[in-house]
């Protein structure tokens, strides 16, 4: 036990646990494991000191923990309307601040309900039953999978739903207002 | 192409994009034939993760047929089968030379905490990812590699992430020679941690969780001793009395941002982004494991803070070991277990869902329907 020194032996022996599961120890010497040691040099398949830079085609945002733009970096999905400015006014600030992260999740949020006003002048409007596949659970034992089973999650799930509907209600509920107001002035 | 999008929190669907073409020299463009949806995206489904732009493409698990390369590429050509890591990463900057390439300073303007990764947001460099019928793949000569031909392609496309993450989660554990192993999380990450943590010379081995179907295939496919937090008082006292109240030797934190098990920590991370990630798992991580040991962290969590208990690791002297998995040093060890059947990484997939339907594949992983554990997602072309 833990009060005197000698390890408490909870686990069977060596010899038991190699015959009875399968490949028991084939990795036990630590030296002899992928990554060891811990930064080890090793051919890595590069054939440059440093690699060519990739063309910046427009302006390409990034960290003020970096010296410059690395040479390589994605291309998808670059910064454009509000979103974009939130999301640029973000970087100005380092890693280490918090305003940083949080003005990426504001940008983030923003993104999104400007994305749903494109798609709908794009004529491909958001559907929420096909986006958030939720006619899987009708499909897939919903009730069965969830009751009964000692699951954690049961107890926030509703949260989802509530947050799935805020932003319909919220949009409901001022058109109601809206209307009424309207109505009551004539 | 067709590929799948992200369209906010909880939505994505599958639209028409153009073919990722050319953009470095040594960049390839690889037709995806299989990818898999990892419990990782389910952070970026449910929008915790920052800079998460709508029509972004996730995907980091996925294998291929190279269908383009770029003037510099020497190490593959057209038409060859290839697996690629997660990480994105150069191959000549100070941390892959030194084979940390789930930290490479060559491939992410975004952060310099975070490497390149595939589909996961711009974050982690501003990449699209391979739940497509194609995607670009910077530097070819380094990242990825061809499928031997006694490969099966199931198994190939777990090695790209879910198999190495769960290996080098019980490798940072540096377990010793019939060590108690705890490790939080059955899913795909815990379940290979939990088998890898045997072949390390584990004495126990108990996996942690809140879903029986997991926690029964752990018991069969991990040979591991199994409990469900919900059955128990305290699940760090348990740990304590089944260790003669020593606390285990290891603690492998598979789990990341979105753990369960404290609904404060839960709703105020996965629900309202306060913070970086749910720290329940990697608090009982710390709790659990005794004075002096180590905890290892492969679970993924946002950048921002989050409330983790660390008077109690101060004070207990632990040695905590984490990182993001450098997915290409762990190969050619993991390639020789696949081919001599100590690990057969296929056998944890639970569904094979073609891309169109995508949007029910993530609804269905994230709401834990239908014993899912692990699917793969089929492009159609």
């Amino acid at each position: 036990m833990a009060y005197t020194r000698h390890k408490p032996r909870t686990a069977p022996d060596s010899e038991e646990l190699r015959r009875t599961i399968p490949g028991w120890g084939v990795d036990l010497n630590k030296e002899d494991r992928p990554s060891y040691p811990k930064e080890k040099v090793e051919d890595t398949g590069a054939h440059w000191e440093f690699p060519d830079r990739q063309p910046e085609l427009r302006p390409r945002e990034r960290s003020t923990e970096h010296k410059f733009l690395p040479p390589v970096f994605g291309t998808a999905q670059p910064l454009g309307g509000l979103s974009g400015a939130i999301r640029r006014y973000a970087y100005r600030f380092s890693e280490a601040r918090t305003a940083h992260w949080l003005l990426l999740l504001a940008g983030d949020r923003v993104d999104v309900i400007e994305s749903r006003f494109a798609a709908m002048l794009e004529g491909r409007p958001d559907n929420p039953i096909t986006e958030t596949g939720v006619l899987s659970e009708f499909r897939n034992g919903a009730y069965r999978t969830r009751f009964g089973q000692h699951r954690a999650d049961l107890k926030h799930q509703p949260i989802d739903l509530v947050l799935w509907a805020a932003p319909y209600l919220a949009i409901a509920g001022g058109t109601y207002l809206l209307a009424k107001g309207i109505k009551g002035r004539r | 192409m067709r590929a799948m999008v992200y369209r906010g929190p909880g939505r994505i669907r599958v639209e028409e994009k153009d073919i990722p073409s050319i953009e470095h020299p040594n960049d390839a463009i690889v037709r995806v034939t299989c990818a898999a949806i990892c419990g990782s995206d389910l952070h970026l489904y449910h929008g915790m993760i920052p800079d998460l732009r709508v029509g972004h493409t996730f995907g980091h698990e996925f294998v291929g047929v190279v269908h383009e390369v770029g003037p510099s590429v020497q190490h593959l050509k057209v038409g060859d089968r290839v697996l690629v890591p997660f990480n994105i990463s150069c191959g000549s900057c100070f941390f892959c030379a030194r084979g940390l390439y789930g930290n490479c300073h060559n491939v992410n303007p975004n952060a310099t905490a975070i490497g390149g990764i595939y589909g996961y947001s711009h974050s982690a460099g501003g990449y699209d990812g391979g739940q497509a019928e194609f995607v670009r793949v910077p530097f070819a000569d380094v990242g990825p590699s061809k499928i031997p031909e006694w490969m099966d392609e199931e198994d190939a496309v777990m090695l790209t992430d879910a198999c190495p993450t769960g290996y080098f989660g019980a490798q940072l554990g540096e377990i010793r020679e019939g060590d108690v192993v705890v490790v939080f999380g059955a899913g795909p990450v815990g379940l290979f941690a939990a088998k890898s943590s045997w072949l390390m010379g584990a004495g126990r081995v108990i996996v942690v969780d809140h879903v029986d179907y997991r926690l029964d295939f752990a018991r069969t496919f991990a040979h591991a001793e199994t409990v469900n937090f919900t059955q128990v008082n305290d699940i760090v006292q348990w740990v304590k009395e089944t260790t003669e109240f020593l606390g285990a030797d290891v603690c492998i934190e598979a789990v990341g941002s979105e753990a369960d098990g404290a609904f404060f920590q839960h709703v105020t991370s996965a629900k309202l982004k306060l913070q970086g990630g749910s720290p329940v798992a990697l608090n009982w991580c710390i709790d659990s494991v005794r004075k002096g040991g180590t905890v290892s962290v492969v679970g993924a969590f946002g950048p921002l803070f989050s409330a983790v208990k660390f008077g109690d690791a101060m004070n207990k002297g632990l040695t905590i070991r984490t990182n993001q998995c450098p997915v290409k040093r762990q190969w050619p060890r993991l390639f020789e277990h696949v081919k001599n059947g100590v690990l057969k990484p296929s056998a944890i997939v639970t569904h094979r869902i073609p891309l169109d339907d995508i949007a029910e594949g993530y609804h269905l992983m994230s709401n834990k329907l239908d014993g899912c554990t692990k699917p793969l997602v089929i492009p159609t072309s």
